[in-house]
Order: structure tokens, then sequence, then C-alpha cells
């Protein structure tokens, strides 16, 4: 579904990714850890076509497309998905207009008609009753007044509720109570499906608990330097990052 | 080429599209302004002897005043003299019904989206249609006359009532209020005319719509609206004009006069010829609008969203004279290109316990420069009045402008006036996190435009505040894709 080849990617000047390879298949769910500034964020926004991280080398194939050259909302309508690590307040638009939007932005694209008012707020009510959103969230305007815990959720609102092929979910546990971090996981477990795909960037094993990976990768210094299953995240919490480093210096 | 770069370039290729001419014949009095041109309007419109000599006497007046150099906005110096201060559509000057008035009249204001036809017209608006200096057509008349309401152009009130427009003309905004308002008194063509009688609440919505034709005409039309003890009436106007290469002078006056527990709710949707990308033409619109309330607990509301014009320039006010009365006023100002726009309102507070409310929204784009000025006055005799001002204003691109100037003069300790004021940017995160989930650029800045004016739109009557978003999402056209 994704492949990643020999990806660079630079930040004001500065070479953040330093040629990341990477193949995820449909029905897949791919962790990517690593220590601050490795450059996990920086994977995720580039995916998604953020403008501020310069693509200078590599490619990016999304079922088959030239991900690189879509714009950043044709991306999101061939599928790709980022939960934002955190997520932006857009004032006096309610929840319930902006999703009712994008869906219908995303049909129109793929030849579908769209949705009414009354599909989407069907739609909108039977995943908010998952996420144990209240309804009044949907009156509210987009994540202006939220605490952290429900702009996360609101972030896996929308992911369930667009359903789309490819999500990247960017530390989408950062700042979230357990309980929340298990109504948030379960949220990504409903989405999941052998048609889809999806990567988490984390910080920490324990979001690994609730959603289990396929793949776990580590990133430092912007490259892939050791993939394995699920158990090397919880190598990766017992024994930090250090010896994965030195063990991919020494076969340097 | 960052988004905000590629917005304000874009922006720049909106069109306008109200920006047709139509074909007919009109009569025009010469070029310039004395005392004849006065007298020659006057006579045209068979005025009351003391109507002539008001003009005149406004005249006179504005010869001796200097036009206002404060307001931060710059254009070359106004040649009075090659504007032509009166143009009609060559008909009959009293039309009786419908079928009266020239077929290119009707198509021009369906072309702008005003159907004359009773029949067509939404229901519940009922629409006084004026074209450069005359009204053309006033649409649900009779039905409206059941009730005691009277809705026509100005120039009939002067014959049918001449001792209500003699009461009230100029006793809000008095000749010698400002340089334009003078103008206006003297050359004045039309406008309309609103009583609502005591206790009536009117039933449907009044709506003005002016529209400038003929070139190097100005449009100077006089509105008066007066809502008798206990009545009710919500108004609308909206404007327009055709493209034009040299600018044009639109100076009007609006006065509002409410008696005890009266209402009236004021909207008003400018979309006057901005000028092009290079900021050649458009209209400059100089004026002034007021409103009093005079009687107790009587309202009166302001709900402006400003998309044209080259030049905006207007404070639209309520005096609050009456013991509890109430003044709002809500507005959205959108420059774009080398639009300029210098306007606020004005709260004089003299009654016990008066209140007002200021929300003001501008949105500048382009070059262009957005200064919201706004005046609250606290007279000595309003013990217990209130006040709060929000100014908002929001920036796209890094080439546009926005100021606030708030003035505050409190006269009596017991008063309270709180006055908030933020600026913001259309955000790169934002446009970013609305794209990622599949909405355009240009989508996507209305959205966050639209957002950001909801207070201003919640005021508007529904159809307009429809069509407020409409003209907005057009003002900012052409944002990337």
């Amino acid at each position: 579904m994704l492949s990643i080849k020999n990806l660079h990617a630079n930040v004001e000047g500065k070479e953040i990714l330093n040629g990341i390879n990477l193949e995820i298949n449909a029905g897949e769910v791919h962790a990517i850890m690593g220590p601050n500034g490795s450059g996990k964020s920086t994977l995720a926004n580039v995916l998604a076509g953020n403008e501020n991280y310069e693509v200078t080398e590599g490619e990016v194939l999304f079922n088959g497309k030239n991900l690189l050259e879509l714009s950043v909302e044709n991306r999101a309508r061939e599928g790709m998905f980022l939960a934002f690590q955190y997520p932006i307040e857009i004032p006096g638009i309610s929840n319930a207009t902006f999703l009712k939007t994008s869906i219908n932005e995303i049909r129109k694209y793929r030849g579908l008609p769209e949705y009414s008012a009354k599909e989407i707020l069907d739609l909108i009510k039977d995943k908010s009753q998952v996420l144990e959103m209240d309804s009044t969230m949907l009156n509210r305007s987009v994540n202006v007044g939220f605490s952290g815990g429900e702009k996360k959720r609101n972030e896996i609102l929308q992911l369930l509720t667009l359903d789309p092929k490819f999500a990247l979910l960017d530390e989408t546990d950062s700042g979230l109570d357990i309980d929340a971090l298990k109504i948030v996981s379960q949220g990504v477990n409903i989405f999941k499906n052998k048609n889809n795909a999806v990567l988490l960037v984390t910080h920490y094993q324990r979001l690994l608990d609730y959603i289990v990976p396929d793949f776990v990768h580590v990133l430092a210094k912007g490259q892939i330097i050791k993939s394995g299953g699920k158990d090397l995240a919880l190598e990766l919490e017992e024994k930090g990052y250090d010896w994965v480093k030195d063990e991919f210096e020494s076969v340097k | 080429m960052s988004d905000d770069m590629k917005i304000v370039d874009d922006l720049t290729q909106g069109e306008y599209k109200w920006g047709f001419v139509t074909d007919i014949e009109s009569e025009t009095t010469p070029k310039g302004l004395n005392e004849d041109v006065i007298r020659l309007i006057s006579k045209k419109k068979n005025e009351p002897e003391w109507m002539t000599e008001w003009r005149l006497k406004a005249y006179k007046y504005w010869l001796k005043m200097e036009e206002p150099k404060w307001p931060n906005v710059k254009y070359p110096e106004i040649n009075f003299q090659n504007i032509i201060y009166y143009s009609a559509p060559k008909k009959k000057e009293q039309l009786n019904s419908m079928e009266e008035v020239d077929p290119e009249l009707i198509k021009t204001f369906e072309k702008l989206g005003i159907p004359l036809d009773e029949q067509k017209l939404l229901a519940g608006v009922a629409v006084d249609a004026v074209f450069d200096s005359v009204s053309v057509a006033t649409t649900f008349k009779e039905s409206l006359k059941e009730k005691g309401i009277i809705f026509s152009s100005v120039s009939e009130a002067l014959q049918e009532h001449p001792e209500l427009v003699k009461k009230y003309l100029g006793s809000v905004v008095p000749y010698t209020d400002n340089y334009y308002a003078a103008l206006n008194a003297a050359v004045f063509s039309d406008g309309s005319f609103v009583y609502i009688p005591k206790g009536v609440r009117c039933p449907m919505e009044l709506s003005t719509y002016f529209r400038i034709n003929t070139q190097e005409t100005g449009q100077f039309e006089r509105t008066l609206i007066i809502a008798d003890d206990n009545a009710y009436v919500s108004y609308l106007e909206g404007c327009t004009a055709p493209i034009r290469d040299t600018n044009q002078l639109h100076a009007a006056v609006v006065e509002l006069i409410t008696h005890d527990n009266a209402e009236i709710k004021y909207s008003t949707v400018q979309n006057w010829y901005p000028g092009d990308k290079e900021g050649k033409g458009g209209i400059y619109n100089f004026v002034t609008k007021r409103g009093a309330c005079r009687g107790v607990n009587s309202k009166i509301s302001w709900t402006q969203v400003e998309t044209g014009s080259a030049i905006t320039w207007k404070y639209p006010g309520c005096i609050l004279q009456g013991d509890n009365s109430v003044g709002e006023f809500h507005s959205v100002a959108v420059t774009n290109n080398y639009q300029q726009a210098d306007t606020g309102t004005k709260m004089i507070h003299i009654g016990k316990n008066t209140k007002s409310t200021i929300v003001t929204k501008g949105i500048s784009a382009g070059r262009s420069n957005n200064s919201y000025r706004g005046l609250v006055k606290i007279a000595k005799s309003a013990e217990g009045a209130r006040n709060f001002s929000q100014c908002d204003s929001m920036l796209i691109g890094d080439k546009c402008g926005a100021n606030t100037f708030p003035y505050i003069e409190v006269n009596n300790n017991s008063a309270q006036v709180e006055h908030e004021a933020t600026t913001s940017k259309v955000g790169e995160d934002q446009i970013f996190y609305l794209n990622q989930r599949g909405i355009s650029t240009e989508d996507a800045v209305n959205m966050i435009v639209n957002g950001f004016c909801k207070e201003v739109f919640k005021q508007l009557p529904m159809e307009f505040a429809v069509e407020a978003q409409k003209l907005l999402a057009i003002s900012l056209e052409g944002s990337v894709g």
C-alpha cells in the first residue's frame, strides 16, 4: 500500500530524514519509535505533505501513485489521514460543519454522491459513541476550548468518520491519561481492518499495549536503524535506545 | 512560494460579478454643482418650497466646509465639479404599477438577483429599487399600506407625507454634521422612506437595493426610517455598481428614529465595485448613518457586511437618548487588493441605563488597509450606562494592514465600558489542517474567515446571512487549489 524508498527531507535547510526505506501492506500496523529529534514527526508530516518540510530525495508510492506529487488535499482524498500531534483550532466552525465538508470533499473526489446533513449526523453520532464523546461537541467550534484528551479523541472521531485507507498517528498517545488512552486505542482498533493500514509514531511503549503492532521500527538520526516485531518495543522500553544505536554503528 | 503568499496572489484574481452596464437612456444634469443644479433637482422632484430652501442652505454651508482629512485613507482630491449630480432613467416620474417599469431596468435587477416581480420575490421581503438617482420600483407597497406602514421612495414621501418628512429629515444627521452630510443634503436625489405606525410590527423584511449605472455619476441617497411607539422593523440594503476605470462617489445619509419601546434592525450588505486589482476605479463610499433612540426602552441595531468600495468611510452610530435604550453595532469589513476602509461606530449614551454592544471583524488581504475607528461617549446624564466592544482583525498575507482606533469618553462614574481587541493571521497550520482533511485551500480560507465572522453573520436575517457568506467567498475568490 505504501512504499517509501530512500526518503530524504529538510526542515529549514537542515536534513532531518536521511534515507528512509519502508514497505507497509494493507492489513498491517507499523510503529515507529525513537528518541526525541529522531525525525518521527517529520516522517508523518512529509507523508501528509506539510510544506514546511522539503523532500530532497527519494520516492513514495501510495497505492501505486506518486504521493509526493499530490497536493495535501489530494493525498487526503486518496485516503492518507494524519492524526495531528497538536490538533488545530478553527474558531467559529462547528465540528459538524467541518466533518460534513471534509467527508463530502473526499466523496466528490472519488465520484461518490455527497452525503446529506442527516446521513452525516447519523454517521458522526454512531462513531462518537464508540469514543464516549458528548454529542454537544458536534456544535462546538473545531478543537476550540477542547482539553488535550478531547482534541485527541476528536482526531480519532475524524479517523473513524472519514475512514481513510492509511492512518498516520502522530504521537496520538501524548498527553492522554490511561482511560483516554484506552478509548482512543479502542477507536484505532475499530478502524483497522485487512484493507487499510496504520503507522503509529510514538515515544512510549504503553500505547502498543493497546494497539498491537505487527512491526516496530526504530528511528534515529533520520534513518530506520532496526526493525522487528512487537517484542522490540518491550525491549526498547526496558533497555532504552542506546544499544540499538551501538549495534547499528558497529554493523556500519 | 508559501501558502500564505499564494493566497495573497490568488486573492487578487477574484472577479467582480456585478460589473455590467445597463444600456438605458438617462436624463442627466450637466456635470458640476451650483445653486441652479440644486434648484433643478428640487424642481424635477416637484418639491415643496421648504425643501428647496433646506437644500440651498446645506449647499451654502457645504461651500464653507473643508473635506475631512483625518480618516486613515488616501485618495487624490475629488473634483466636485466633475460629478453628475442627477441621473434618472428616462421615463415617467410616477409609476403606478410594475408594468410601467422599463423592462431594461427589470432585467438589470433580475441579473443582480433582485427580481422586482412580486410573484418572484422572496416571500416576506419588500424591495425598493434605486437606480442611479431615483427609486424605480417599490414592491408590496399595497399590502404594507393596509397596516399603515409607509414604504416608498423619499421623493414620493415628500409628495404624500410632507409633514412626516419635514418633522424627521435632518433631525438625526443635520446638514451641519459633516462635509459629506452637507453635500448629501444639498443634492440628494432619492432613497427610501419608512414609517412604522404605533404598535405595528412590520410583517416582512424591508429592503432597498442601490445601483449606480451612469458614468461619472455620484449617488447621494437619503434613507429615513421611523419606528413609532412599540413598532418594529427589520430593514436591509444592498448595493452594486458597474466596473468603471474612474472613481465614483457615493455619499449617502441614513437616519433612523425609534420612539418608546420601538426597535429598528438595519442590515447592510455593501458590495460596491471595489476597483481592479491595481487599485484603479471603484466607489468612494463616504456615508453618514446614525440612529436616534429617542424613546425609552427602544433599540437600534446596525449589522453591516462590507466587501466592496475602493474606499469605505463610515461610522453607523446610535444616540441613546431614551432611558434603557440599546444600541448595537455588528460589522464585517473585508478589504482586498488596494481597498481601504476606515469604519466603525459611534455610541453616544445620554439616557440612564443605556446599553451598547460593538462587535467588529475586519479582514484584510492583498495590499489593503482596514481600520476600525469607534467612539463610545458616556454623557454625564447617562447613569448606569454600559458598553462592551470587541474589535477583531484578521490578516491574510503580509502586505495588508489593520488598525484599531478606539475613542472612549466617560463622564459618569457609574458607567461600565469594556474594550477588547485582537489581531490574528489566517494560519498556515489551520490551512494545512483543513487541507489534510481533503478541503482545498480556497475553501479552507473561506471556512476560516466565515468562522471568524460568525458572530456577526448570526445577526443577519437568514436569507441575507447566506448571501453574505457567498459574497465573502467571492471577495476572497481565487485562493490556491
